[in-house]
């Protein structure tokens, strides 16, 4: 790999999807098109959070990389891996120790601080698509602030069912301003949208670029006779014992049997290492 | 006991070795040598460099054997390899009336200057096994003619001198390039057929059917369809003039279609265009007739709502290797999507037992 | 060509250009912070920080204005080789660098309701930068932060454009900062 450039991209890609960072940055919320570039990995696949990884990615840099909440998940082992290979950076599966996190799906549960940056692989940056197919159009309506047809949507959910029907990628509005997609994370973790981190977003098959910086005001669209609720399973994780983090159900047996654990790997290990005991974890040898 | 799911990097090693060992195959076989896959599965070479943007026989064939023969994902992979090469500069744009012509037809005059050239083509050929294939490839020697050397005029041309087709504006304008910008809607004819020519072929088939079959239906004839070869040429600064860089094989075709008239135009045939890396005949003609489908609007004809005529719809589904990508993401892990649907779907139905059960008693 | 058109430029582009994208970022994301920047050498009176921003975030796509403050026959021969941009009019400018009184705010495109990022960022060459003056609110910052903003009105005019508008790089020697157009600032 050592014949390409560091970080793979060329120094001019890489300027390209700076400036529309920068763009993204400076108008919280909105999907800045990019020239998005093929990547050694299919679209869909986090090629939009590695062009904006590659694009921030400096040689003093420690990366996490995660999927699903986990650092071993073989998509999340590919992209750290390519990063090693093409970057030559310090990698690590501790939240606290990064500076970069590419994520998908989740938030980390510990929480982030000012030196560090999330960055965000979306598959459908568009929070409208599902509503109005075409990019003229939901560019229009963006434009105009016209997001009525998503409140609609919303209230026909809660009308149905009594409560709004979306249980990820749950549609928020940033600085009061833009309805954004906060990709497909579940809804458990909108509230950590409101953070010190930067979060970049990235979608490479839709060419957009999009930026949520620092304290800036993101609120989960909602009504004021239906709040906005995060969920979880009402469980402890089986593994460590916590009451508060979003967990993963696993099937352990034929009849059914079931565990919940930490989505979030490394908060989970760390609780273990602390001591923190849940349902299923090993019995200590009495030393 | 549970332990949490480890091993994805081993895994993934894993994989690629037996990925490797799968493509070799039965290694008392002969391997495959990229001369062969060049030589002798020349059209997979042509579209894997048509689809995937790049002109490099060898390369392709390498991209062919790497993929076990998946094209896609040969395309794939020189797309990947493309997007690395930095630009040192532009051609001039080619002269397809001074190509080298292999094939040559015209579906709209029986006989026209510089003739009907059938080339080497499947359209006459009975379809029928070749089990002498199987064991012998060697062939005779075909006839040879005198290559003509002068230019082959196009025959839409004849149609131009009468005033009776729509004439094209030659500009000397940049075209967009979608490879460098983000595509942006509504796109000019250059971007459109940009991302058509790149576009997978069997998506523009079935678009070009669909046109065919009544949905945007615009009656359309091969005026000219041209294969062969021409020399590419790019302007030296330095030297302040043109030189020659290479020799590509390319795909041309013209269809000439009816049309009516419109409030702004008078009646007159109208135009579709194709053009192709390769010899890809198929692609060509089928982006002549979507190419001409996407042009409703200019030329004042009626939406009718057909999805060839949806240029957003068309140029935003056309790429192979976008559509793969992302239709294949859904195997990668989603378990904490589903969990949190699964948590909702468990709370919509124990709400709806609630009320079942209160109805009931009441 | 003079020989100081030649120098100037990045040692080590990949990693130098890295490392000043992430001070570009960082400033963009947080208004108020002040970074240092370093690295660039532009013919006078272009500062290290501004020379340093050029390099990182220009090249032949970036048309460029330079303001009457900077726009001498040197810089031009400098920003051609080591970068390529085409010089331009301020209102077709993707960048723009000068000093405050030089640069005419009004000529510049604020970007489209469709496309609010097709507009200017501005490259602004201060004296010194602290963070005090101007108080600033909004996104990136936590509660509030000051910064020695040359002016108070224009910024509040462009916020009002928001989410069209400019936005602002500061530059003083190897210092940094920036305004977004999200930032509201008022006078402190």
């Amino acid at each position: 790999m050592s014949d390409y450039n560091f970080a793979y991209l060329d120094e001019q890609t890489k300027r390209m999807i700076r400036r529309a960072i920068l763009k993204g940055v400076a108008i919280p919320g909105y999907q800045v098109p990019f020239a998005s570039r093929e990547m050694p990995m299919p679209y869909g696949w986090g090629t939009g959070g590695v062009q904006v990884t590659a694009a921030c990615l400096t040689p003093d840099d420690t990366l996490k990389v995660i999927d699903q909440g986990a650092d071993d998940t073989t998509n999340a082992v590919s992209i750290r891996k390519f990063f090693e290979n093409t970057a030559d950076v310090a990698v690590t599966g501790q939240t606290s120790e990064a500076s970069i996190i590419q994520t998908r799906h989740r938030i980390p549960e510990h929480p982030l601080t000012e030196d560090q940056i999330l960055v965000y692989q979306v598959p459908i940056p568009e929070p409208l698509r599902f509503l109005e197919p075409r990019e003229t159009e939901t560019r229009k309506m963006h434009a105009l602030e016209e997001y009525g047809l998503m409140h609609v949507k919303l209230y026909e959910d809660i009308a149905r069912h009594g409560h709004i029907a979306t249980a990820y990628a749950y549609p928020v509005k940033v600085e009061d301003r833009y309805v954004m997609d906060p990709s497909p994370i579940p809804k458990f973790d909108n509230p950590k949208l409101e953070s010190p981190a930067i979060q970049l977003f990235g979608a490479g098959r839709e060419q957009r670029i999009y930026a949520v910086p620092p304290f800036t005001k993101v609120v989960s669209l909602d009504f004021e006779d239906h709040p906005f609720e995060p969920a979880r399973a009402e469980h402890e994780c089986d593994l460590c014992g916590a009451d508060h983090t979003y967990l993963d159900e696993v099937i352990i047996d034929d009849n059914g049997g079931r565990m919940f654990v930490c989505s979030d790997t490394d908060y989970c290990e760390t609780r273990q290492s602390a001591g923190h005991r849940g349902k299923f974890s090993p019995k200590e040898n009495a030393a | 006991m549970y332990v949490a799911v480890k091993g994805g990097e081993r895994a993934i090693d894993n994989a690629h070795a037996w990925l490797a060992e799968e493509r070799r195959g039965d290694v008392n076989v002969s391997e495959l040598t990229l001369p062969q896959i060049r030589e002798q599965m020349t059209l997979a070479v042509h579209r894997v460099m048509a689809e995937g943007s790049l002109y490099d026989p060898d390369l392709a064939a390498l991209a062919i054997k790497q993929s076990r023969g998946d094209l896609i994902e040969a395309i794939f992979l020189i797309r990947a390899y493309r997007t690395t090469l930095p630009r040192i500069g532009y051609s001039d744009p080619v002269d397809t009336g001074k190509m080298t012509c292999d094939r040559r037809i015209s579906a709209t005059f029986k006989d026209a200057p510089g003739g009907q050239v059938l080339g080497p083509t499947f359209d006459y050929t009975h379809r029928l096994l070749d089990f002498k294939l199987a064991a012998d490839g060697e062939v005779p020697t075909a006839n040879h003619a005198i290559p003509q050397t002068a230019d082959m005029p196009r025959i839409t041309d004849f149609l131009n001198k009468d005033d009776l087709i729509q004439t094209e504006v030659p500009s000397d304008e940049t075209p967009p390039d979608m490879t460098r910008e983000p595509m942006e809607y509504p796109a000019n004819r250059a971007l459109r057929l940009q991302t058509l020519t790149r576009g997978d072929e069997g998506f523009v088939l079935g678009m070009a059917y669909s046109t065919q079959r009544g949905y945007g239906r615009n009656h359309p004839f091969v005026g000219e369809l041209r294969i062969g070869t021409i020399s590419v040429e790019m302007e030296i600064a330095e030297l302040g003039f043109s030189i020659e860089i290479g020799e590509i094989t390319l795909t041309e075709c013209e269809t000439v279609n009816q049309f009516t008239g419109s409030k702004s135009e008078p009646p007159q045939f109208t135009r579709g265009y194709g053009l192709v890396f390769g010899q890809l005949e198929r692609k060509a003609i089928s982006m002549a007739l979507v190419d001409r489908a996407l042009r409703w609007q200019e030329l004042g004809e009626d939406n009718l709502g057909a999805p060839a005529q949806d240029e957003e719809f068309v140029l935003s589904h056309s790429d192979n290797i976008q559509a793969t990508g992302f239709l294949e993401h859904i195997k990668l892990p989603h378990y904490v999507d589903f969990q949190s649907e699964l948590e909702l779907v468990r709370k919509l139905r124990c709400e709806a037992q609630a009320a079942a059960h209160k109805e009931a008693a009441e | 060509m003079s020989t100081t058109s030649l120098q100037g430029g990045f040692d080590t582009p990949p990693k130098q250009s890295a490392l000043a994208f992430r001070a570009a970022l960082s400033t963009m994301a947080r208004p108020g912070n002040i970074e240092t920047l370093s690295g660039g050498n532009a013919p006078t009176p272009v500062s290290e920080a501004a020379a340093t921003l050029l390099l990182t975030l220009c090249d032949q796509e970036t048309p460029i204005y330079l303001a009457p403050s900077h726009d001498r026959p040197a810089l031009r021969e400098w920003i051609a080789f080591h970068i390529g941009a085409p010089f331009v009019a301020a209102s077709s400018a993707l960048f723009a660098l000068g000093t405050w009184d030089t640069l005419q705010l009004t000529e510049f495109p604020t970007g489209t309701p469709e496309y609010p990022d097709r507009s200017t960022t501005l490259i602004v060459e201060l004296e010194t930068l602290t963070t005090t003056g101007p108080r600033l609110t909004g996104p990136g910052i936590k509660d509030h932060a000051y910064l020695s903003l040359p002016d108070v009105a224009a910024f509040q005019q462009n916020n009002a454009l928001f989410p069209m508008g400019l936005d602002f790089y500061f530059t003083a020697g190897v210092q940094l900062a920036a305004l977004p157009r999200s930032t509201k600032v008022e006078a402190n």
